[in-house]
């Protein structure tokens, strides 16, 4: 009797406890967005964990000297100004920029921006002797700008950008390079312990990190290592379009797809990045919003063009494009994928109207497959490197699984060669020459293409093979060489799409990839969330969201 | 005692050396590059190169270990190549909240635990045991990470009593309250069926032993109650459980990295995922030392805490 009198005691007082708390009404309007890092992209200045930092804590706490266009859900993301109200390159050196600066431009801590800012930004990743150079830095910033070299102060309002070869490419790059406050810095650097520069500055950048000022429409409000970033609007912002609507952004990392699922399904946060595909159903029946849109995310098969490939035979690499069921792909997906028709979609300023229109038509790859002396009686053997997961991997193992056998039908003997997703990363640099390969003579990584130098020009280019960059399938030859060239030396914007969209007509038609699909951004979005526009980008702009 | 605690320092000092060294082996062994979460794979050879010189990767293995064990004596870690933060401070702060939601798992589970050992013990082969056992079995058996799914669906989202994820509500540190103690409730109960399954069965093994000897029967004859007889079975059962509840701390100490990544608790589990996903090698190898160190420390705690529970143990 005493036992069952104390056990009902402590169940009713602990579902009574249970029941009795509520989470307290925040006043204010609140986003609470779960990213799916595992920890607060770097808030210095330069994110890391990949492109998620960059719409995270680049985009929203940072200005580049120009932005991508993210106000539009129907048309490609194209480049527009930021800090820069316009640029051209010098008619007699091909190699110098000159970048007209925004005036009145103010960072966070008060702090003008200016030509000089422009300069140390550069310095703190490509001077090593500079007092604030930061090689934590470097990898993420000198990657995606190759080709910069330096900067000069022209006036307060003008800079000079200098490049290694000319290169029309830069203005496009520079959306990466994330401008922070110098007067800041030194303000940490000053604060920070310690004799010696480089320790000094370590610590202020670490201290800056920490509390940083950017001049981006927020500011950070509060930093929280692996747990939380708040971030409050910047009232001052230059841009009254982009002057954020929300009162406090709360992001929370969360990798688990389960996990942030559970957290828009109980209401903990109001936006969560890739929902788990299977709740999508479930996600939408709570009243939330999926938003997806076309995304310059290309998820192939990269072959391999060394000695001995079965891909050497262009027959062989188109028919295996035509022989991907995308559609059932498609719906294996839920619809969370886009078809793709090459690397950028037809519409692109790159897109070039290529030759050979990639679809699902089994009989012409079979046709194509039984004039290289295969079928499914006698099928061509093929091996793939793939990752079990992975950072913009979408679901490696069921979609190859269904790439597989849907080249079957067509005479595909599709084996894989399944790898960690960091060493599938790694090898991706190697090369299909190297041991790393291991007899696999197509590899499955994932990539970004929203510029040329990422999305075209390092899988085509002599120049790219490895280990210089990611040519992993040594595709290149003399044509695409000049094609390249004549890209990169194209200073005016039409004729630089015009020759990009040339490139991009041959790779389709050359076929070094097998296109299997782009994907598409998935997000869930509670319904009091308004004022989404998602781009067709990797990025997305907060600053017109608002919160009922 | 004092010679015994000695010799059991002696002992300590030796492992200790040996899992730096391996713990060194393992990290530089795994495939991957240490630069993979700073240095895109699109970037050139040449900028690969410089940044392997910049972080000290392209010294000798012996010069590395040398220079990372010397630094680690003197509390430094070293930097996380990921977050640029020191990685004594990521680590404690880890440990912190691991142990927080280790003690309590243990707890919950030696509790349970014990409850369902002894009473499994009493009444060997009655339905209270079989359920007992049934437990027991079903704590070691169940996948954690699946019930943590199912507890979060069902305390989460269907009913809205608990959070689902998180270390607390705003980050502002821990507190002894309900606003923070709600969000330890469920990772605390999915990572305290495994100790409550081993214990359970522990402790219904010894006590079916205890209650066969001899001396328990001297007891009866001798006229002592049941809660006099229970009080020597306990005596006589606790060091054992208190080993296997230390080892279980030990274990959970090191933090489960599928159950803290699927309440995204703060924790040296999350820590180690996200450690390895960006093959952060100055965080991986300063984590599992900590942990190892941490499980060294509380093994020798635990045979200390035996040997004064039965001296008979210090003089073998």
């Amino acid at each position: 009797m005493t036992k069952t009198f104390a056990l009902s005691s402590f169940t009713a007082v602990g579902l009574a406890a249970l029941l009795a708390i509520q989470p307290a009404l925040a006043q204010e309007k609140v986003l609470r967005i779960a990213m799916t890092a595992a920890d607060i992209p770097r808030t210095l200045g330069q994110p890391d964990q990949g492109f998620e930092g960059n719409r995270f804590t680049g985009i929203p706490l940072y200005d580049a000297l120009t932005h991508w266009d993210l106000s539009k859900s129907d048309a490609p993301s194209v480049l527009i100004p930021g800090l820069a109200t316009s640029w051209a390159v010098d008619a007699k050196d091909k190699t110098k920029w000159t970048f007209k600066l925004r005036p009145g431009v103010k960072f966070h801590d008060g702090s003008d921006f200016n030509a000089d800012a422009v300069v140390w930004n550069v310095r703190k990743v490509l001077d090593k002797d500079a007092v604030h150079f930061d090689a934590s830095q470097v990898g993420v910033t000198a990657s995606r700008m190759p080709t910069l070299r330096s900067a000069r102060k022209v006036d307060d309002l003008t800079v000079e950008l200098t490049t290694s070869e000319p290169d029309a490419f830069l203005p496009l790059n520079l959306t990466n390079l994330f401008m922070a406050s110098p007067a800041h810095w030194q303000r940490k650097f000053d604060a920070a312990a310690g004799a010696a520069p480089a320790d000094k500055a370590k610590a202020a950048w670490t201290a800056f990190a920490a509390d940083a000022s950017g001049s981006g429409p927020f500011k950070m409000a509060r930093f929280v290592a692996r747990e939380r970033l708040e971030l409050v609007p910047n009232k001052a912002y230059w841009d009254p379009k982009r002057t954020p609507k929300v009162d406090r952004v709360v992001l929370l990392p969360m990798p688990e797809a389960n996990a942030r699922t559970a957290a828009i399904m109980s209401g903990q946060v109001d936006w969560i990045e890739a929902p788990s595909p299977d709740a999508m159903g479930a996600i939408q029946g709570r009243g939330h919003k999926v938003y997806f849109n076309q995304q310059p995310h290309v998820w192939p098969w990269q072959l391999s063009f060394a000695e001995g490939s079965p891909w050497l035979d262009k027959r062989v690499r188109q028919a295996a494009n035509l022989c991907v069921d995308r559609t059932g792909l498609l719906k294996l997906l839920g619809g969370m994928m886009g078809i793709p028709k090459g690397t950028v979609p037809p519409g692109h300023p790159w897109w070039g109207n290529p030759k050979f229109d990639i679809k699902y038509d089994p009989e012409a790859g079979k046709k194509l497959m039984a004039e290289a002396g295969h079928s499914t009686a006698k099928p061509l053997k093929v091996k793939v490197q793939i990752s079990a997961s992975g950072s913009g991997q979408m679901q490696p193992l069921p979609m190859n699984e269904f790439v597989q056998q849907s080249l079957k039908q067509c005479g595909f003997d599709v084996q894989f060669d399944v790898i960690e997703w960091n060493t599938l990363f790694t090898n991706w640099r190697k090369g299909a020459k190297d041991p790393s390969a291991n007899g696999a003579n197509a590899i499955n990584v994932s990539y970004a293409a929203m510029d040329p130098f990422f999305g075209l020009v390092r899988f085509t280019s002599t120049k790219t093979f490895p280990p210089t960059s990611n040519n992993w399938g040594y595709f290149g030859n003399a044509e695409f060489d000049k094609l390249i060239a004549d890209a990169r030396t194209s200073f005016d914007d039409k004729q630089r799409d015009a020759a990009l969209a040339k490139l991009h007509a041959r790779i389709v038609e050359e076929a070094p990839f097998v296109w299997i699909a782009h994907d598409v951004g998935p997000r869930a979005i509670a319904a009091k969330v308004k004022g989404v526009v998602q781009p067709r980008s990797w990025f997305i702009d907060l600053a017109p969201v608002t919160v009922d | 005692m004092l010679a015994y605690l000695l010799r059991r320092i002696g002992y300590a000092l030796p492992i200790m050396a040996g899992v730096a060294l391996v713990c060194f082996a393992l990290v530089h062994l795994a495939p991957g590059d240490p630069l993979v979460s700073i240095l895109p794979p699109d970037a050139s050879a040449e900028l690969a190169n410089q940044m392997r010189t910049l972080y000290g990767f392209d010294r000798s293995y012996p010069e590395q270990f040398v220079s990372w064990v010397w630094r680690a004596l003197h509390g430094d870690l070293g930097t996380s190549i990921a977050s640029g933060r020191p990685v004594t401070t990521e680590v404690l702060t880890a440990v912190g909240n691991t142990l927080r939601l280790a003690v309590l798992a243990t707890l919950i589970g030696f509790m349970l635990g014990s409850l369902f050992g002894f009473v499994g013990g009493y009444f060997q082969r009655a339905w209270p045991d079989r359920l007992a056992s049934l437990l027991a079995v079903l704590g070691v058996s169940v996948p954690h990470y699946w019930l943590g799914m199912v507890m979060v669906i069902v305390f989460s989202a269907l009913l809205g009593w608990l959070p689902a994820t998180g270390g607390g509500p705003d980050g502002s540190g821990w507190a002894w309250d309900w606003n923070h103690l709600q969000y330890m409730l469920l990772p605390a109960l999915t990572m305290s069926v495994i100790p409550m399954g081993i214990i359970a069965r522990t402790v219904r093994a010894l006590v079916a032993e205890i209650l066969a000897q001899e001396y328990i029967i001297g007891l009866h004859a001798k006229g002592l109650t049941h809660s006099g007889i229970f009080a020597h079975v306990v005596k006589n059962a606790a060091p054992t459980a208190l080993a296997v509840m230390g080892l279980q701390l030990g274990y959970l100490l090191g933090g489960s990295i599928l159950i803290e990544t699927v309440f995204a608790w703060p924790g040296t589990g999350f820590l180690l995922n996200s450690a390895i996903f960006q093959r952060d090698l100055p965080l991986l190898q300063g984590t599992i030392l900590v942990l190892a160190m941490f499980f060294v420390v509380l093994n020798l705690l635990v045979d200390v805490l035996q040997t004064l529970l039965d001296p008979r143990i210090a003089r073998a």
